[in-house]
């Protein structure tokens, strides 16, 4: 499993994320991020474009 | 060396400039494949970090380093890549495939991927070796700026782009008794996202104190050994104990003369991201990515421009590493490469509570026109060039801005 985890102090809700890894990030109605903790080992490439696209850095990802 | 019995080359994917393009590009060749080993060539002595903190958290947060801004380490780089840190590269070679570095020592490559970036334009008038003059592109510019951005200091920032204003913000956050935006310009960040937006930004900038001296200029500079005052074109002699110079970059590409490459205003690339040479002619082991490449975009034109956006060192590397990946199989690159290269630049920028997000090229646009609420508050502004709507930009409301982004789609690859 890869562990997801997003400093939501530094999050502004860009979505950026949402259009790498759209199962594990979305947006809700009010603009703001909502994301899943956990995610299968077969998601490691989304997740990793996510992370990377992220314009303030905050997701972390780590592997179990 | 090429080992013609088994055609094996040892020699490195060369990645010069050690940054987010320089990074990017790297962990893209490794997910298409490349095994094989890549060495960084950077002037910084820094590991790559991400730079649009320097204008804003990092600028205003006391003790913060390159420990809070530095990019993870993938673990597909963690093997078989060296890091040549605190060396820039002299000049190049693409006969030999040879860089040289600052201390004439060889970098011999099998492909190279340029990577360079820009550099801040400097102050355009003689600082007559006074102190307290500042530019902001590295991790050290940031950390000496902080420095300076004492409480009760004035500050005079010369241009109103993205970076000048956002310096702006920080310091009027950080309490500086009085904060000036020097600029060419009617109206602050006009270029960019077009009159309305940019004068509601001046708005917002003088509801916190920042005066704006448009259309206006350096005409000298006073003090002894550190600057005290800034004398202006229109005659305004302003107190001035920081100057920070923000009125754009010019392309590191020095290091290039003489190589044969078209860097006149950047490396010019083809839409596999290979460097084209001045006679029209392409390299197929040599790229570039980032800031320093200029290229065409079929969202909007046939026009090669340098971008300047934080997603495009990310959008670039991925290219150039699924390229030079397929290239480095002795696979027939031309399939990928005849796709069209067609990145959606995305920007944005934080000042105060103002969160500005864009979609594409604004700048090319002659008219925008707010679309949904109002500028006062939260809104969506589209931009168009003609009637061809080319870019979209809002203060706060991401969920609407973000939802033009299947709006600009490439045209039909021609056949
Ligand atoms: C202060 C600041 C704030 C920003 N804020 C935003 C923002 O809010 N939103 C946004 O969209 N974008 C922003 N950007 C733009 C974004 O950060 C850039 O587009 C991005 O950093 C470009 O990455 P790059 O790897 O192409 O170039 P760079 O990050 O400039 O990297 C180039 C590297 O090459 C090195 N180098 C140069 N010459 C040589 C040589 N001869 N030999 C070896 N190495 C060399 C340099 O030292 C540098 O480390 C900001 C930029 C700055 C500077
Ligand atoms: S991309 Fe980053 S800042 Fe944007 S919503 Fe996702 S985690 Fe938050």
């Amino acid at each position: 499993m890869i562990k997801i985890d997003v400093d939501m102090n530094k999050c502004q809700h860009y979505g950026q994320c949402v259009f790498e890894a759209p199962e594990v990030f979305q947006l809700n109605a009010d603009d703001k991020l909502e994301y899943q903790a956990e995610a299968p080992d077969e998601m490691l490439g989304d997740l990793e474009a996510a992370a990377d696209v992220c314009p303030m850095q905050a997701i972390t990802l780590m592997r179990e | 060396m090429t080992d013609p019995m088994t055609d094996a080359d040892d020699r490195p994917v060369l990645i010069v400039g050690a940054s987010m393009a320089g990074l990017r590009t790297a962990e893209n060749l490794r997910r298409a494949g490349y095994a094989g080993p890549i060495t960084f060539l950077g002037a910084e002595p820094h590991a790559p970090y991400n730079r649009p903190p320097l204008s804003k958290e990092l600028l205003q947060t006391e003790g913060q380093g390159h420990e809070d801004v530095a990019f993870p380490i993938r673990s597909a780089l963690e093997e078989n890549v060296e890091w040549v840190l605190g060396r820039a590269a002299a000049s190049l070679d693409t006969e030999r495939q040879v860089v040289v570095d600052e201390t004439g020592a060889e970098h011999p490559y099998r492909a190279l991927v340029i990577a360079t970036g820009l550099r801040p334009k400097p102050l355009p008038i003689d600082d007559h070796g006074l102190t307290g003059i500042h530019v902001l592109r590295t991790l050290d510019d940031a950390v000496a700026l902080r420095q300076a951005l004492r409480p009760g200091a004035n500050v005079v920032i010369l241009g109103s782009g993205f970076i000048g204003c956002e310096i702006a913000a920080t310091a009027a956050k950080a309490g500086a008794a009085t904060v000036s935006v020097v600029s060419q310009s009617r109206i602050p960040l006009e270029r960019a996202i077009g009159p309305q937006l940019g004068a509601e930004v001046r708005r917002r900038h003088e509801a916190h104190g920042v005066r704006f001296f448009c259309e206006n200029g350096l005409f000298g500079l006073v003090g002894d050994p550190s600057v005290e005052r800034v004398i202006l074109t229109s005659g305004v002699m302003l107190e001035c104990d920081v100057l920070v110079v923000a009125i754009g970059s010019d392309a590191n590409t020095e290091w290039l003369e003489g190589s044969g490459l078209d860097a006149s205003d950047g490396v010019l690339v083809n839409g596999g991201l290979q460097a084209v040479r001045a006679d029209g002619t392409v390299l197929e082991n040599v790229y570039a990515v980032g800031d320093v490449a200029r290229y065409p975009n079929p969202l909007f034109d046939e026009v090669a421009r340098r971008v300047e956006h934080w997603n495009l060192p990310t959008e670039t590397g991925k290219r150039a590493g699924q390229v030079l990946a397929a290239h480095l199989r002795g696979d027939d690159c031309a399939p990928i490469i005849e796709a069209p290269f067609a990145p959606l630049p995305s920007f944005w920028s934080d000042q105060y509570d103002m969160h500005l997000l864009a979609f594409g090229m604004t700048y090319l646009a002659d008219r925008s026109e707010v679309v949904a609420g109002t500028l006062e508050d939260e809104c969506v502004v589209e931009f168009f060039r003609g009637d061809e709507l080319v870019g979209v930009c809002g203060i706060g409301m991401r969920g609407a801005v973000q939802g033009y982004r299947s709006r600009f789609t490439p045209p039909v690859a021609a056949r």
